[in-house]
């Protein structure tokens, strides 16, 4: 396993590397998700949709 | 021919809910190839005989490589369309292929980067590969700045989208970089024509974190033009029952 993270001696650029990856990804879906959020948000409030009764 | 289909499709109600039903479809095989490309890629792949495991680090930089250039003709197809034949969704897919594309920009200069140095002895050159790609992130963020600046969303829409198809030029020169001039960086492992310049066992994690990368491309893609269509859309009937559910 330690062999494994070591990677050869290049662990610090290879695990760099796909962490960047995988934040990228992240960054990708947590902002669409808000994108929607946001968007839904704001049609509700022009549309007046979200209101139910009183 | 019958373009009716065609109309109904780009309809905002019709495309938000078709987006919405597709999305999984591609959400759930891009994270199981993703699984599969990085065990591929980080445990069943030898070490290369020159670079060692260091090599490893092109199974993310090349699809975001990949991705940042798709997804930018994915972007100009976009504007294309919405200022030709004025369909609104055009543009919509334009919007919410930027940021996207952006971040799979700075993916493939970051680790192109972090490669360089184990295997060039250097982070950046200033050569037409590494300069171009750059060009290409200052095109993105070209794109939404300008976008960004217009209050009115259709003079936004057009003129976003006659920069972003001016920078599609940009694209076969960051492609044909390595052939026209002198660079460190390699040419393509991957072709139509030749044989992949790589062992099969390299191969296939590859050719599949390429197609896990081009899938989750599309589910975003659509989670972003859905956020877009409720963004853009003024008609309040269908709004009411979609948001009501």
């Amino acid at each position: 396993m330690s062999e494994f993270l070591r990677m050869g001696g290049y662990a610090a650029y290879v695990w760099s590397c796909f962490g960047l990856a995988a934040g990228v990804l992240a960054w990708n879906v947590l902002s669409a998700r808000r994108l929607h959020a946001i968007a839904r948000e704001s049609a509700i409030r022009r549309t007046a949709a979200g209101r139910g009764p009183p | 021919m019958n373009w009716g289909w065609f109309h109904k499709l780009a309809s905002p109600p019709h495309a938000y809910r078709i987006a919405g039903r597709l999305l999984p479809w591609f959400a759930w095989p891009a994270g199981i190839l993703l699984v599969i490309g990085l065990y591929g890629g980080l445990v069943l792949a030898p070490a290369d005989y020159l670079q060692g495991d260091a090599f490893r680090i092109v199974y993310v930089h090349a699809p975001g490589a990949w991705l940042s250039m798709s997804v930018y003709a994915t972007m100009a197809a976009g504007a294309a369309i919405g200022l030709i034949w004025r369909i609104k969704l055009a543009h919509a897919v334009a919007a919410a292929a930027a940021p996207v594309g952006a971040s799979f920009t700075v993916l493939a200069l970051a680790t192109g980067a972090i490669w360089g140095k184990p295997t060039w002895g250097t982070w950046w050159v200033w050569d037409a590969r590494l300069t171009s790609e750059l060009i290409l992130l200052f095109l993105y963020a070209g794109v939404m700045a300008l976008r960004a600046s217009i209050d009115d969303r259709d003079r936004a829409d057009r003129a976003s989208a006659v920069l972003a198809i001016v920078g599609v030029v940009n694209l076969p020169i960051i492609h044909y970089s390595v052939y026209w001039w002198n660079t460190l960086h390699q040419p393509s492992t991957l072709t139509k024509v030749a044989k992949p310049s790589m062992a099969a066992e390299m191969l296939w994690p590859l050719l599949v974190m390429l197609l896990a990368f081009t899938l989750f491309f599309a589910a975003v893609l659509l989670a972003r033009l859905r956020a877009e269509i409720l963004l853009r859309e003024r008609n309040a009937s269908w709004l009411r029952t979609e948001l009501a559910r």
